[in-house]
């Protein structure tokens, strides 16, 4: 029995004994300067764990009697998160060398947080779900001032540190309410409790604490307010796990407990859920307008774009969870490549972050500025490219729901959107060509993962890359 | 006699007090720390009462996840607060600003 059960949680174990390893292996021998080889080792366990559970598991398969639970659902969630992070590890190499901070740290508190994330993704119990969402985020307060030198870092750590933690108090308090009213902690049998059509008023309190932690976490308006901030302080490299791979792991968990916990009482969250995302939506749209930080234009994107997301959340069907699942990972996609972009924006060696310094980039670098052209095409939903089929997806779920105001709403938003996307585009193309401008050239890794990230926009059109069958396995096992 | 209801409105209270203490504290983010452990104290008491009145050991049990979790944040939190406090030679909330948001 505790065999099997271990069997199940293997990945998850792998991973968390290879972080400690390589942290105690690392304290006792080179340190820093094992960092970039630990770079590299950490994504391709990564990579190995995500081709492992993506190709052997099948079938659900709940361990530790329902506490955790290995499905299609989870399976999808973290084969996508396994494979953001270790793009994202590899990706920030260069520039974590160049600015002088990597440290053989950085790799192991990535390796840890997903761990995190893979537990909380599979959580089956209000327990497990609160050690895999803590473990996540402790890990996470610490890459936020990896920079310990920098003002800028250790605020953006602290704020995130405060807030986060501030969430994690909602939520459990939320989870102590839906313990009291539904008698247990495991989610099969809460969804016991919530099952005859509606709450009782605990549990209603409960649920509403609980959505407002997941907010949080998936930085959905009104608990948006660290985002900017943190994004902004952040390394780069650190910006960028933040906008992805958290982000996917936070949005199945959302899922997870609203439809396997609270699965009875659809109604009960989903206007609440409709109401967060149109919020979402406006304010990212609106407050990006004045920025000239990318950093922070990317938070703010990043709010709205989790806006659109929990509209599939929304609607509480099968189609809705499956157009979620698949808006997060072509947000993922594009956000890899963005941030690719990102950090190879310099001027004598120092990263830039100011958009005008983009002032006509595309004569220096025709090549780049095209790639970035597609991508931020996609982030505005622009049609022919894989970020408006993924606003068609989460529409078409929604209409089929009756929520056609959703709909409206989150279109109008996104052509406010739009507008701070082109802007960029504007820059790059028309805007006028300072003494300032940034160098040209930059590392190969970030510029292969700017191209294909962009020739995946263009080419995801035809079939997705298949990854509708598995989206649509893993919300069939999660909604029933 | 004390029931359930008696333990659920002081941990009520507390959690309110937390949630104020974050907001309303403009001196100090060490009372900011202080008031996160009144919350989670205020959630286990929950989970005791509730554990005590069900009959049922998962309250008890998912108490000491989270005293054990709290220890964790509180040192991370302050290490974090070290960090920031050498960088910036004060703690007062008023001085974590060097980003406007």
């Amino acid at each position: 029995m505790i065999s099997a059960d271990l069997n199940t949680i293997l990945p998850e174990i792998l991973l968390a004994v290879y972080a400690m390893l390589a942290l105690i292996g690392a304290v006792y021998t080179g340190k820093d300067k094992l960092a970039p080889a630990l770079v590299w080792l950490t994504a391709a366990v990564m990579a190995i764990l995500a081709l492992w559970i993506g190709t052997a598991g099948s079938g659900t398969n709940p361990a530790f009697h329902g506490m955790f639970i290995d499905d299609a659902f989870s399976r999808f969630a973290k084969v996508v998160i396994l494979i953001a992070a270790a793009c994202v590890l590899v990706m920030g190499l260069g520039f974590m060398q160049k600015t002088k901070m990597l440290r053989f740290e950085y790799p192991v508190l990535v390796a840890l947080s997903t761990v995190g994330m893979m537990v909380m993704v599979s959580s089956g119990d209000l327990m497990t779900l609160y050690m895999g969402l803590e473990l996540m985020s402790l890990a996470l307060y610490v890459v936020a001032s990896l920079r310990r030198d920098s003002e800028m870092s250790t605020e953006a750590g602290l704020k995130y540190f405060v807030l986060g933690a501030l969430s994690s108090g909602m939520l459990l308090y939320g989870a102590s309410l839906t313990y009291g009213f539904a008698g247990t902690t495991l989610f099969s049998g809460i969804i016991n409790a919530a099952s005859e059509g509606h709450l009782s008023i605990g549990l209603l309190i409960g649920l509403v604490l609980m959505i407002s932690g997941f907010s949080f976490k998936v930085s959905a308006v009104p608990f948006h307010m660290w985002t900017p901030d943190v994004y902004q302080g952040a390394p780069t490299p650190v910006t960028a796990f933040f906008a992805t791979a958290p982000k996917v792991a936070a949005m199945a968990l959302f899922a997870r407990v609203m439809h396997d916990a609270f699965g009875g009482a659809v109604a009960d969250w989903s206007q609440v859920v409709a109401l967060i995302a149109v919020l979402s939506m406006f304010l990212g749209s609106i407050a990006a307008i004045g920025q000239t930080n990318i950093k922070r234009l990317m938070a703010y994107s990043s709010i709205a774009h989790m806006g659109y997301a929990l509209i599939g959340l929304a609607a509480g069907t099968e189609a809705g969870v499956q157009a979620m699942l698949i808006y997060m990972v072509i947000y993922v996609t594009m956000n890899v490549g963005t941030f690719a972009f990102i950090m190879s924006m310099s001027k004598d060696g120092q990263p830039v972050t100011d958009i005008r310094a983009l002032g006509m980039y595309s004569k220096r670098e025709p090549g780049r500025a095209l790639a970035m052209l597609v991508l931020l095409f996609s982030l505005a939903g622009v049609p022919p490219l894989l970020g408006f089929f993924a606003k068609l997806g989460v529409w078409q779920a929604a209409i089929a729901q009756d929520m056609v105001w959703l709909v409206v709403a989150s279109a109008v938003a996104s052509a406010i959107g739009a507008f701070y996307y082109l802007r960029i585009v504007f820059y790059m193309y028309f805007g006028e060509d300072r003494e300032d401008a940034l160098d040209a050239g930059g590392s190969p890794i970030l510029w292969g993962f700017l191209v294909v990230s962009a020739f995946i926009m263009v080419a995801g059109v035809v079939n997705l890359f298949g990854i509708e069958g598995p989206a649509a396995a893993a919300a069939a096992t999660l909604v029933n | 006699m004390i029931g359930l209801e008696h333990y659920l409105t002081v941990a009520a209270v507390l959690f309110v007090i937390g949630i104020f203490g974050i907001f309303l504290n403009r001196k100090n983010v060490i009372i900011l720390l202080m008031s996160i452990e009144l919350i989670l104290l205020s959630v286990n008491i929950n989970f005791v009462a509730f554990s005590s009145f069900l009959g049922d050991l998962a309250g008890q049990v998912f108490t000491l996840f989270v005293l054990t979790v709290a220890a964790a944040e509180a040192a991370i939190g302050l290490a974090i607060l070290v960090c920031f406090f050498r960088n910036r030679g004060s703690i007062a909330v008023e001085d974590v600003n060097v980003m406007k948001g």
